[in-house]
C-alpha cells in the first residue's frame, strides 16, 4: 500500500474541503478503498476518515420517504424494520449482498462509491491497459474472458459491469442521493462509461454523500429482489432484478410496475420498456415473459458473457410473476 | 511516515499504540500484538479467516485500517474461552469436528459468535449456512461447522433460561 496522510474529519464542511485537495480519498467502511489500495488500483496521497462524523446513520421512515445516512451500515438498513415493510427490495438487495462482515463493516454513501469487480481493472501488474484506471491506455477486458461483464451500457472504451445489488433497487423506486444542499437522481448518479469510463459517478472533488432518499409508493411497499448467481450467497450477480408492482383495485391490473437489472448493465438499469409493456395490462404470464424480453433491448456480448441476455428477461419475468402471486 | 496515536481496548486489555496510518487491523494483532490467532488467510475480505468482533459486530480486520479505530472494543479468538473453560461455541466446534487443518476455525467461531448475537440464523441450518457464507472453509467441514453452530445456540438459549430463572 502506498504511503497516504491520514486525517480525521471534525465535520461534514471539514470532509468536504479536504476531500477537494488533489489525491484526497474519503475513508468510510473501508471495504472496497482498502481492498483497491492493497491491489494498486487506489493511490490516495490522503485518506479523509469520515466515520466518526456524528449525525450520518440514521433511518428515517416516514409514509412519504425513507431517509438513509450515508454512514449508515449495510446490516443496520437491511435489518431496519420499516426498510423490510415499506421497501422490501431494499432491504433484500441488502441481505444478499457481500457478506455478514462486510455488511457490518459497508456504509450505505460507499456502497454507491464502490468500483467494478473487473479482473482487469483490479490488476494493474499484470493488466495495464485499463481505461477505467488510465484513460485512453485502451481495454483489457474486450478480447478477454468476460463472463462477468456487461451485455448494457457499454461502449468501446468499457464493458465493466456495475456490480452493486443496493443501487439496483434503488433506482427502480427514483431514489435521490443527497449531496448536502444538492441532490442527484440515483439514475443520474451513475455514468455511463462512453469515452470516459474512468467517471463513473456525478459527484465532483468537495462534494460528500450525505445521505439517500427513497421515495415511498405502493410499488416500493409490494417490491423484491431477485438475485442469481453462480454460488448460493457471497457472490456477484450473473443477473438480478429489483421489481416493484401496484395493482388496481381489481387486484389483476398492473398500475404501476418498477423494473430494474443488476448483474449485466454498465450501471444499474431501469428497464423502462418492460414497465411501460406491461402498465394498464392484466397480470399474466405469457404477457410478463414477453415484455421482459423487453429488459435487454440492445444488448450486445462479448463472447462468454452471452448468457446474460438470455438470463436477465427471465429472472424479471420470475421476479414480476412472484409479485403477483401475492396479489 | 508519522505514526499516530490511538487506543484499543483488546479482550479487556487498554492498549496506547502508536500505528502507521497503512496498517490493518489484522495486522496490528498479529504482528504488533502476537494475537495470532486471528488468521491471514486471502488478507482481501474474501475468506473471512480474520474475523473478530468489533464493539460486538463480526468484521474483516484485513480491511479495517487499525487508525480509523481508535477507541474500539475488539474481542479476538484468544478473548473468548473463560481461563481454561472454553466457550460453549469452541467446545461444540470440537465436539462436531467442525474444522479439519483448523486455519479458518478462529475465523468461524468469531464469525459464529457474531452471528448468534445478531440472532437472525435460528434454528435453520439453511440461515446459519448463509449467515456464515463470509467465511470460507477449504477443507469442506461445513457440514460439522452447521452442528456446531445449532447446538451452540441450545446451549446458549439453555444457559440464558438459567439466569433468567
Amino acid at each position: 500500500m502506498r504511503d497516504f496522510s491520514y486525517l480525521r474529519a471534525a465535520s461534514v464542511d471539514a470532509a468536504r474541503q479536504a476531500a477537494a485537495l488533489p489525491g484526497a480519498m474519503l475513508l468510510a467502511g473501508g471495504t472496497t478503498l482498502i481492498d483497491l489500495a492493497k491491489c494498486g488500483v487506489a493511490e490516495p496521497e490522503t485518506l479523509v476518515d469520515i466515520t466518526h462524523l456524528k449525525g450520518l446513520n440514521g433511518i428515517e421512515v416516514s409514509e412519504r420517504s425513507a431517509i438513509i445516512g450515508a454512514l449508515a451500515k449495510m446490516g443496520h438498513v437491511a435489518d431496519h424494520a420499516d426498510i423490510k415493510s415499506r421497501f422490501p427490495a431494499v432491504s433484500e438487495a441488502l441481505w444478499q449482498a457481500a457478506s455478514a462482515q462486510i455488511r457490518n463493516m459497508a456504509t450505505i454513501g460507499g456502497n454507491l462509491m464502490q468500483r467494478t469487480r473487473c479482473p482487469y481493472f483490479r490488476d494493474p501488474a499484470n493488466f495495464p491497459a485499463c481505461n477505467k484506471r488510465e484513460p485512453g491506455s485502451g481495454c483489457s477486458a474486450i478480447g478477454g474472458v468476460t463472463k462477468g461483464h456487461a451485455v448494457l451500457g457499454t461502449s468501446d472504451a468499457c464493458i465493466a459491469m456495475y456490480p452493486g445489488d443496493l443501487a439496483v433497487a434503488l433506482v427502480a423506486f427514483d431514489a435521490v442521493v443527497h449531496l448536502g444542499q444538492s441532490q442527484v437522481p440515483v439514475d443520474d448518479f451513475f455514468l455511463l462509461p462512453g469515452t470516459t469510463p474512468d467517471r463513473e459517478h456525478a459527484i465532483e472533488p468537495g462534494e460528500m454523500i450525505t445521505a439517500i432518499e427513497i421515495p415511498g409508493s405502493a410499488s416500493a411497499r409490494r417490491s423484491t429482489y431477485l438475485k442469481i448467481r453462480d454460488r448460493q450467497s457471497y457472490e456477484f450477480a450473473a443477473a438480478s432484478a429489483a421489481v416493484g408492482i401496484e395493482f388496481e383495485a381489481d387486484g389483476r391490473t398492473i398500475r404501476d410496475l418498477r423494473v430494474a437489472l443488476g448483474g449485466v448493465a454498465t450501471k444499474p438499469w431501469r428497464a423502462r420498456a418492460v414497465e411501460d409493456a406491461l402498465k394498464g395490462k392484466v397480470l399474466e404470464p405469457d404477457a410478463v415473459r414477453a415484455a421482459s424480453l423487453l429488459a435487454v433491448e440492445g444488448a450486445t456480448d462479448h463472447g462468454a458473457n452471452h448468457y446474460k441476455i438470455e438470463l436477465a428477461p427471465r429472472v424479471v419475468a420470475r421476479a414480476i410473476l412472484k409479485m403477483g402471486e401475492t396479489a | 511516515m508519522t505514526s499516530l496515536p490511538i487506543t484499543l481496548t483488546i479482550n479487556g486489555h487498554r492498549h496506547e499504540l502508536e500505528v502507521d496510518p497503512r496498517v490493518t487491523l489484522l495486522d496490528l494483532l498479529r504482528e504488533r500484538l502476537d494475537l495470532t490467532g486471528t488468521k491471514k488467510g486471502c488478507d482481501r475480505g474474501q475468506c473471512g479467516a480474520c474475523t473478530v468482533l468489533v464493539d460486538g459486530k463480526r468484521i474483516n480486520s484485513c480491511l479495517a485500517l487499525a487508525v480509523s479505530h481508535d477507541g474500539a472494543q475488539v474481542l479476538t479468538i484468544e478473548g473468548v474461552a473463560h481461563g481454561e473453560e472454553l466457550h460453549p461455541v469452541q467446545a461444540a466446534f470440537i465436539a462436531h469436528d467442525g474444522f479439519q487443518c483448523g486455519f479458518c476455525t478462529p475465523g468461524q467461531i468469531m464469525s459464529t459468535l457474531g452471528l448468534i448475537a445478531e440472532g437472525q440464523a435460528g434454528d435453520d441450518p439453511e440461515r446459519i449456512r448463509e449467515g456464515l457464507s463470509g467465511n470460507i472453509c477449504r477443507c469442506a467441514a461445513y457440514g460439522g461447522i452447521v452442528e456446531a453452530v445449532l447446538e451452540a445456540q441450545q446451549q446458549l438459549a439453555k444457559a440464558d433460561r438459567r439466569t433468567a430463572a
